[in-house]
């Protein structure tokens, strides 16, 4: 029977990850990662968990050993964020490409400069292109329900991709929160073990990750490309079946009080929750402001988005990160792509909000919610506004 | 599309685009890449074997007189042999003539 306990968010992946019962873990620390992977490196020295930890010397080694251990049949998971990330970078493109189904949870913070360890989105967007499906988590429990869904997702004989589970650094992975823990009957209902569709195999020798020449390398990426969209149609039924046995259903856009909304907030992780609170207020207030929350963030749920933003007038998209590139931020550029066929479009204005821990309070959500009323009613086109900036 | 060459449909290739079948490399004929072939002029060889061991593939053998000869399916025709060969055995002749 699942157990309801308080736990620090981050201990709840670490137990997520021994109840799916990993065969590698490879990892390098960084916080505010480091909470995890410290706590699994315990679970396997105290014998609670049957698996190699391998404390590499650095991230890249970290997701090279990975791919090795992944390639060879080995459930495999590891933890990073923000600059150990940018380090393993160049092996996170070729998980996907290898289609090696590597679970990860990155702990999200900003990237340096100016030094930061504190929380945003920056470095999920840094590898939003790398091909990994990606999810997001709003709190503890999604935390540890998205890294059971990510085992079962990657492993998918129909999906085999690497999969990111992006959860709040410090204002995620260091709360205790009230976290219903599965037992690992559940678990094991709910995960099959992995049965590799090809691995590296003395007795059946094949190649992995040769040189694809220019004859070799459009059709490689247009295989890869049609795997990440066929993702999805899994991505929801692990979803469903979740549901279906825990009781706690997922969907890919998330809505809150969207009915007969003029105004849209959309947002991604844990600040959604005081957005909620936001629109609650809002709603008092006599307000038409609803709530889009994105819990996928790759594949993008294209159909799902425009189905729950469709007919309202205006959208404050907020970022947590900034795009260098004079157009804000890179959710909100995605939103408007993705709006650009729609016969009516919403008007969009895009909030730069909570770099690098700075706090998002409930009055910034009204003030956006506001802000994008306003601008709409002034006309002003493609802008964006970085929130709590001292002038 | 020949599949021995990997030139194939999308759909077609092994998962994360492997190579599910050892040693496949030598079904790829690298010899169409030339533009000038090797030449040797046996009267002044002297079986040295320069020429098969720093041919970049592996592409000489020696026959049963000790003399060194290229598989032309392979030979992409780069010209090392000739430069490495102490003796001035090898030219390099244009495809066309
Ligand atoms: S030309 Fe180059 S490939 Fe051809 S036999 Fe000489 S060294 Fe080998
Ligand atoms: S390098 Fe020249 S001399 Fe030596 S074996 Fe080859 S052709 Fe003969």
């Amino acid at each position: 029977m699942a157990k309801r306990v308080g736990i620090e968010v981050s201990l709840a992946i670490s137990e997520a990850v021994k109840l799916a019962n990993v065969d590698v873990i490879a990892a390098y620390p960084i916080t505010p990662q480091t909470h995890i992977v410290e706590h699994l490196s315990e679970l396997v020295a105290d014998g609670h968990l049957d698996a190699e930890f391998i404390p590499v010397e650095s991230e890249h080694s970290a997701m090279s050993t990975c791919c090795g251990s992944s390639a060879s049949g080995a459930r495999t998971y590891t933890a990073t964020c923000s600059q150990g990330q940018a380090l393993m970078l160049e092996i996170c493109y070729i998980a996907p490409a290898l289609r090696l189904p590597i679970v990860m949870t990155v702990a999200n913070r900003s990237l340096s400069g100016p030094i930061s360890i504190w929380n945003d989105h920056s470095d999920m967007m840094m590898s939003r292109d790398t091909g990994w499906i990606q999810t997001v988590a709003e709190n503890g429990q999604e935390a540890f329900d998205l890294t059971l869904h990510a085992f079962r997702v990657a492993e998918d004989p129909r999906v085999l991709l690497p999969t990111i589970v992006n959860v709040d650094g410090f204002t995620l992975t260091h709360v205790i929160e009230p976290i219903e823990i599965l037992d690992q009957k559940e678990v094991d209902r709910y995960l099959p073990p992995y049965q590799p569709q090809m691995r590296l195999d003395p007795t059946n020798p094949v190649s992995i990750g040769p040189v694809g020449m220019p004859e070799v390398y459009t059709e490689a990426k247009k295989a890869q490309d049609e795997a990440i969209k066929g993702a999805k149609q899994v991505i929801l039924e692990a979803w469903q079946e979740f549901g279906d046995m825990f009781g706690r259903y997922y969907k890919p856009v998330e809505t809150y009080r969207t009915d007969g909304a003029e105004t849209l907030l959309v947002t991604m992780g844990s600040l959604s929750e005081t957005a909620m609170i936001a629109v609650d207020q809002m709603r008092t207030d006599g307000k038409n402001v609803g709530l889009v929350r994105l819990r996928l963030f790759r594949p993008f749920p294209f159909e799902e988005f425009l189905a729950a933003v469709r007919g309202v007038k205006q959208i404050a998209v907020m970022d947590r990160a900034l795009g260098l590139n004079g157009a804000g931020g890179p959710l909100a550029t995605e939103v408007k792509a993705a709006l650009y066929d729609e016969p009516e479009r919403p008007y969009i204005w895009n909030y730069v909000a909570g770099l690098a821990g700075r706090d998002v309070t409930i009055e910034n959500f009204v003030e956006m919610a506001d802000g994008v009323e306003a601008a709409a009613a002034d006309g002003v086109r493609q802008g964006y506004t970085i929130i709590n900036v001292r002038e | 599309m020949a599949k021995e060459t990997g030139i194939v449909s999308w759909k077609d290739l092994a998962l994360g685009c492997s190579i599910v079948k050892p040693g496949s490399s030598a079904e790829l004929k690298t010899g169409d890449w030339r533009s000038q072939r090797p030449v040797t002029d046996y009267e002044k060889c002297v079986q040295c074997g320069q020429c098969y061991i720093f041919c970049p593939d592996m592409v000489f053998t020696q026959n049963e007189l000790g003399f060194y000869q290229p598989n032309m399916f392979y030979c992409k025709g780069c010209g090392i042999c000739a430069r490495e060969c102490p003796a001035d055995a090898i030219s390099m002749v244009e495809e066309s003539e």
